[in-house]
């Protein structure tokens, strides 16, 4: 399956990237793609381990379980107001 | 119904004030969050407001919802702001009313602490020196949940 990973604010700068396209064995959890995302090389090994992340807009726990298609947005400790 | 908005475009208060208040409201509170100009003793030129802007509506509007709730009215209007805002600009909104003055004072406070735990929204800072730095935030909860106080129960 894929899923779009995203990032915003410090981890897009962090990782030069506002997202990116992750292959993933069926079954994989979030914390599944963390791991294949900071094995992949220096830009995405910045990233921290446990980041707090939203599977399709909703914050979800990194042992959340992934379909094909899903959107995981990687979001970086909130600062609105 | 509680009204919510995430928009880029300047924030006019009074037509946030216009979506509530009612003939059983006896008090109508507005809140505006405003930049700043300092920060930890450094002078702020500007402030870059960035958001995930899909998720961030959904977030605000359940916000918006859980406040309407909690604080039984449901006058409440609420706006965030993204993108390049000066000193002084209006970056967030918190328009309510309730038929007295505790239930509205508890749902404005409400709606800004949750704001600050789990709105996907970030901002970066700009020195008048020269630097510029994203504002150290808050780790929001893994299950998106309020917080279990918030200023929140009775009223």
């Amino acid at each position: 399956m894929r899923v779009q990973a995203r990032f915003f604010a410090a981890y897009r700068e962090l990782t030069g990237a506002s997202g990116a396209e992750v292959d993933l064995p069926e079954g994989a959890t979030v914390a599944d793609l963390i791991d294949t995302l900071r094995e992949r090389g220096p830009s995405f090994g910045v990233l921290p381990p446990r980041p707090a992340v939203a599977v399709n807009l909703e914050y979800a726990p990194l042992e959340t379980e992934l379909n094909d298609g899903d959107e995981v947005a990687f979001i970086p400790p909130v600062a609105g107001g | 119904m509680p009204y919510a908005e995430i928009t880029a475009d300047p924030l006019d208060p009074a037509r946030l004030l216009a979506r509530v208040g009612s003939p059983e409201d006896g008090a109508v509170l507005l809140f505006l969050g405003t930049v700043r100009n300092h920060a930890d003793g450094r002078s702020v030129s500007g402030m870059q407001y960035e958001g995930y802007q899909e998720m961030a509506l959904e977030v605000l509007r359940r916000i918006a919802e859980e406040a309407s709730e909690r604080f039984s009215t449901p006058n409440l209007a609420v706006t965030h702001r993204l993108g390049a805002l000066e000193i002084g600009e209006v970056s967030v909104v918190v328009a309510v009313s309730s038929p007295h003055r505790a239930e509205a004072y508890g749902a404005s406070r409400y709606v800004m602490e949750e704001i600050k735990r789990r709105l996907p929204v970030w901002k970066k800072e700009f020195y008048v020196e020269g630097a510029a730095e994203w504002v150290r935030g808050t780790v929001p909860p893994a299950d998106g949940s309020p917080a279990p106080h918030s200023g929140a129960g009775d009223p």
